[in-house]
């Protein structure tokens, strides 16, 4: 039982030090080329974490099942793009939207903050849209329906893109997003900056999913996972409530897509292939442990952690028949770990906690004879 | 008393079994029609695709009535078959730089190669696929051995199948970018001429060597569940698991059959896929669109069902590239699947409930 408690942060502990370590020894004991490397590697994780927790949402909690998350994340990013970029500007360079400098009026700087909200919020509100229109025909339905159907937007939107560079940047990408607060640092520093935005934007939507969990409506989702019959028999309507963890997690995606294009300054469909942009956030759901938001967000640093270890590895002499095919071998290491996990440890790293609510937490918490008589309760003895 | 919504239900009810079958039926019919005869050509080539997609969806739908899990692995599995048809034939694998060959393949037997007739092909082709077939329904127990099994045995959720089957999905992607690369792959070099057939359509001998092949496998299965004492069982089970199980039907027996038939025609399909199209690794995952889009109009369950949703989907998707983008092939199979899940989920043959 003790051995097993420490699996976790065993883990923790190597992929940290291997994503360290690498960097640090290849660069011959550089620290500012180290630090600048972690600080690009933990904005991936923080932004993958956004979408782990969102999945955690439909699938964690809700029992929603969505194969489709590249859908999700492409009309977020695209959406934000649209809205944060400046007007296209001739013949070569063409796209919809670009309402980014009617976005940016001269009070407060809002050039450097404006569109960014505004881009996120469109994001969202595009991605939760999209979630809502294909809830109609599918949630009603086996589970198995809305993944095949996740699937078939997902790859009908990549292929909308690319059939259409005039409106959207087809395959060339659409370049040029500009960085939140970019206005203020220099062009080195900004990403620190950005690091920082990421995990304070992660950590405001885990205490709203949090608090969303723990409360009634989230209750009533996790009974939802368990037992529709007996949901829908206690009274509640088991469409609506799935039709709302499904838009919820939606809107984070989209939400997540939004930070994913400011990072990256460009986006483009090779980006929302399948293993890319769904795939990888299943694994690190199941590897972290689905139902827990902690663990959506270790997930989200050990598999990113395994992945950025690889593409380290590729620096160094390895046998030339490995050298050429260390991305696939990564690709089919993240494809077992799934399996694995799910024969092996299907809890994950952070498991679970079977709690009902918060308020039962503080109940248990105290013990039963440390407890104030029922009479002082009721003033607020606690 | 009766509410609105439980008027609007019953109306619903009534809509789903007089109107959305029979309205589903009429409205194939209207678009085989059309295609047979504006479009010849195009639907001919529709009808090729679709047998071959056929044998995909038949071994999908079996797998789902028997084991009741969306096997999400379907695609990837059939591209393997046509990689090991390819490895048997010419014995290639990816090198260190470039292609290395073992030395050894099919391709190597006394005339082997020769074509036969009109065809790509010699004789080695048909062994290098019925060892495919071997080989795939191998893997395939191997699979529900290592995998589905514990997970059965465990009473897992059917959704944590349907993770499992993702996760191999990617898994065996990777396997065939790991031993065969990226590149695009054909099983013969050269020019093949197309042949004139009455109607001025146009194909190549394998294109009908493809739909031949493809109608043969389907009767043999049609054979197997309607003729013997097995594809008995199979139904039963597939109708229902309790009372199959009570009437002394062997689960392990059942499901190693579906698998052995499920994987074989995994090979078949996947090979004959290759015939007329670049082999890629890709290609897998985005077969599980349409191949799904054939199961779900036919009725997850029901093979006959899924012969006919595959050649629907198929002849629909070859006829939307006269008149949109070929890009957007993947546009019509969602959309199939979408238009049957709100009119009729359960498809063309699927019972009630």
């Amino acid at each position: 039982m003790r051995a097993e408690r420490m699996i976790t942060p065993a883990v923790l502990f190597v992929v940290a030090f291997l994503v360290t370590a690498l960097p640090f020894e290849r660069s011959g004991g550089n620290f500012a080329g180290t630090a600048s490397f972690l600080t690009t590697f933990l904005t991936t994780v923080g932004i993958y974490a956004i979408f782990t927790l969102a999945l955690n949402i439909q699938w964690g909690y809700t029992g929603v099942f969505n194969f489709g998350v590249a859908a999700f994340f492409l009309v977020g990013a695209y959406t934000a793009a649209i809205v944060t970029k400046d007007p296209a500007s001739g013949e070569f360079v063409q796209y919809v939207g670009g309402f980014g400098e009617f976005l940016s009026p001269n009070f407060l700087d809002a050039g450097e903050w404006l569109p960014f909200i505004v881009g996120i919020g469109a994001a969202g509100l595009a991605s939760g849209l999209l979630a809502l229109l294909l809830s109609v025909p599918t949630l009603r339905l086996r589970e198995d329906y809305l993944a095949i159907s996740t699937i078939g937007i997902a790859e009908l939107l990549r292929r909308a893109v690319i059939e259409n560079p005039t409106v959207v940047g087809g395959t060339n990408a659409m370049v040029g997003i500009p960085g939140p607060l970019d206005g203020y640092f220099a062009p080195g520093d900004w990403k620190y900056a950005f690091l920082v935005m990421v995990f304070v934007f992660l950590g405001l939507l885990l205490f709203a999913v949090e608090r969303g969990i723990r409360s009634p409506w989230g209750r009533v989702l996790r009974a939802l996972r368990e037992d529709e019959t007996v949901t829908a028999a206690s009274g509640k309507n088991v469409f609506a409530f799935k039709m709302q963890g499904f838009v919820f997690g939606a809107v984070i995606m989209g939400m997540g897509g939004a930070v994913f294009g400011f990072g990256r300054g460009s986006v483009s469909p090779d980006t929302f292939d399948h293993f890319f942009a769904t795939f990888l956030f299943w694994a690190m759901l199941i590897v972290g442990g689905s139902g827990n938001n902690w663990g959506a967000i270790v997930g989200a640093f050990v598999v990113w952690g395994v992945w950025t270890i690889s593409l380290q590895l590729n620096g160094y002499d390895l046998p030339g028949i490995l050298q050429v095919r260390i991305f696939f071998i990564r690709d089919l290491l993240i494809g077992s770990t799934i399996v694995l996990f799910l024969l092996l440890r299907p809890q994950g790293l952070v498991p679970e906690q079977r709690r009902v609510s918060s308020w039962l937490d503080r109940r248990v918490r105290t013990p039963p004879d440390a407890r104030p008589p029922p009479e002082a309760d009721a003033t607020g003895g606690e | 008393m009766s509410t609105y919504a439980d008027r609007l239900r019953g109306n619903l009810r009534v809509f789903n079994e007089f109107v959305a079958g029979p309205g589903l039926w009429i409205l194939i019919t209207l678009l085989f029609t059309y295609a047979a005869l504006f479009e010849t050509q195009l639907f001919v080539i529709g009808l090729i695709v679709g047998s071959v997609l056929a044998l995909g969806s038949i071994g999908l739908t079996l797998i789902y009535g028997v084991l009741r899990f969306g096997n999400f692995a379907h695609g990837d599995l059939m591209m393997m078959g046509a990689y090991v048809t390819f490895f048997l034939l010419n014995g290639t694998l990816l090198g260190q730089r470039r292609d290395t060959n073992i030395g050894v393949g099919l391709n190597d037997l006394p005339a082997g190669t020769e074509r036969l007739g009109d065809l790509t092909f010699g004789y080695s082709f048909l062994i290098a696929v019925a060892l495919s077939a071997v080989v795939l329904a191998v893997v395939c127990i191997g699979l529900d051995r290592l995998v589905y099994r514990p997970l059965r045995r465990r009473g897992s959720a059917i959704v944590t199948f349907a993770i499992a089957s993702l996760g191999i999905a990617f898994s065996v992607r990777a396997l065939l970018l790991i031993i065969w690369g990226p590149d695009p792959r054909t099983y013969v070099s050269g020019i093949h001429k197309a042949q004139h057939y009455p109607f001025d359509v146009v194909l190549k001998t394998d294109q009908v060597f493809i739909m031949v092949v493809a109608i043969v496998m389907a009767g043999l299965v049609y054979l197997l569940l309607f003729r013997t004492k097995l594809g008995k069982a199979m139904r039963a089970y597939s109708d229902n698991p309790d009372l199959a199980l009570v009437s002394g039907i062997n689960t392990d027996r059942v499901i190693f059959w579906t698998w052995v038939i499920g994987g074989s025609l995994m090979a078949i399909a996947g090979s004959l896929l290759a015939l007329q199209a670049n082999l890629k690794p890709e290609l897998g995952f985005q077969l599980l669109l349409p191949l799904f889009a054939g199961a779900i109009l036919g009725g997850l369950g029901k093979p006959q069902g899924a012969l006919i949703g595959a050649l629907v989907v198929g002849v629909a998707q070859e006829v939307s590239v006269a008149y949109i983008s070929a890009g957007y092939k993947p546009a019509v199979a969602f959309l199939i699947l979408i238009l049957i899940l709100l009119i009729r989920p359960r498809g063309l043959f699927g019972d009630a409930n």
